[in-house]
């Protein structure tokens, strides 16, 4: 099965690693992403504006060239995910949107929102299926008590996303169950971790990450798992070392036995 | 512009019906950033429909905003005062000098892992 593949910025950058052991992973569960040539960066936040158009392009431009070859759209990063999926229900649902859009690409064949796009979680949950996953694990996790960090944007809005409940998610809590662990649940696991406030009001996200950190600890969590860069980066500068935080593709390319690929 | 017309920019840029607020609470129950609010999110409501925008604009909520859309998944009624902010939020930086990030800060803000997703989250929040 081949997927089209929307890597976004920061996974060619300082992410890399989400990036690599998700393609090493893949290949071991019979599954190939194709990165969509020439993708632009999806921008980060969703334009909320009803009146934005522009911004919306690179998003529109990755999910026709997903639609020319016939396949699905994967994403890794929680906020391309967000970002994507949302533009693409705008085309989708908005005429207004899906028109200005169309008028200004001058598309072959005008795009009216008919790809469908997929976390690589969702891969693994409703395509691989994780009792297949289950089995594929030579190496599993057992003991380990990890904490799913879901965060903000894999979950909301939940009417536009559907990824899973958003205030009681389970699919990386399965996950993790797949891989031989045992998920750790914590109340604070879709809270923000502040996201891009990190960037000019640095003490208010440290506050947001140290209870998070401190919520997942005192429910027995020993480490967290994310899927997006930001929520790492911003967990990593103000967890004062108390949890270590990786990707969830690190843990499954171990779980694969397919990590020393990765160099 | 008028302040009138400002809470009528503010309404056609979010899309959100003010009106339809039952003043239950639950977006500054649920807010993150409520603390370090000054306007929180069930009074911004209020003011966009008593048209006291000035106050709106000025206020320092629009930059403690995380757009974590708690408050749009958890509104009841459909006001979603996050949509509200990031409205007001657009009608600060979209005039002329009104940027709230300048690319000339960047570098003392950088560390060796900050990555690019929070640059460019933070550009299109803050900067237009």
């Amino acid at each position: 099965m081949k997927y089209s593949y929307y890597p976004g910025c920061t996974l060619k950058t300082k992410a890399k690693d989400l990036d690599a052991y998700a393609r090493v992973s893949a290949k071991a569960l019979g599954f190939e992403l194709e990165e969509v040539e020439d993708w632009q960066c999806c921008g980060g936040v969703y334009p909320l504006g009803k009146d934005e158009i522009a911004t919306k392009l690179s998003s529109v431009r990755t999910l026709a060239q997903a639609r020319d070859k016939g396949q699905e759209l994967v994403t890794l990063c929680s906020a391309c995910y967000n970002v994507v999926k949302r533009v693409n229900e705008d085309i989708k649902n908005d005429e207004n949107v899906r028109t200005k859009a169309n008028n200004y690409m001058q598309l072959e064949t005008p795009y009216n929102g008919e790809t469908n796009v997929l976390h690589f979680l969702e891969v693994l949950r409703d395509r691989i299926g994780f009792d297949e996953l289950k089995k594929k694990v030579v190496n599993p996790l057992t003991g380990k008590k990890i904490g799913a960090y879901y965060g903000c944007l894999l979950l909301r809005p939940g009417s536009t996303l559907k990824f899973d409940d958003p205030e009681n998610p389970k699919i990386i809590e399965d996950f993790i169950r797949a891989i031989g662990a045992e998920p750790v649940i914590y109340p604070m696991r879709n809270e923000c971790c502040g996201g891009y406030i990190s960037l000019k009001e640095k003490e208010m996200a440290a506050n947001m990450c140290v209870s998070i950190e401190d919520n997942a600890a005192g429910f027995g969590a020993e480490m967290l798992i994310t899927a997006c860069p930001l929520c790492m980066y911003n967990l990593n500068k103000n967890s004062q070392g108390k949890l270590p935080v990786v990707y969830f593709t690190e843990l499954l390319a171990e779980a694969l036995g397919v990590k020393e690929e990765v160099k | 512009m008028h302040a009138n017309n400002q809470a009528e920019k503010i309404k056609e840029i979010s899309g959100v019906n003010p009106y339809k607020c039952m003043k239950c609470g639950k977006c500054s129950a649920s807010c993150p950033s409520y603390n370090e609010m000054d306007i929180k999110p069930h009074q911004f409501v209020s003011y966009v429909i008593n048209d006291d925008v000035e106050a709106l604009v000025e206020s320092k909520s629009l930059w403690k905003c995380l757009s974590c859309f708690a408050c749009v998944e958890r509104c009841p009624r459909n006001v979603e005062p996050g949509k509200l902010v990031d409205a007001a939020r657009q009608l600060v930086v979209r005039q002329r000098g009104m940027d709230y990030l300048q690319a000339d800060e960047i570098p003392e803000l950088l560390d060796s892992e900050l990555p690019q997703q929070l640059l460019v989250s933070a550009f299109r929040k803050y900067k237009r």
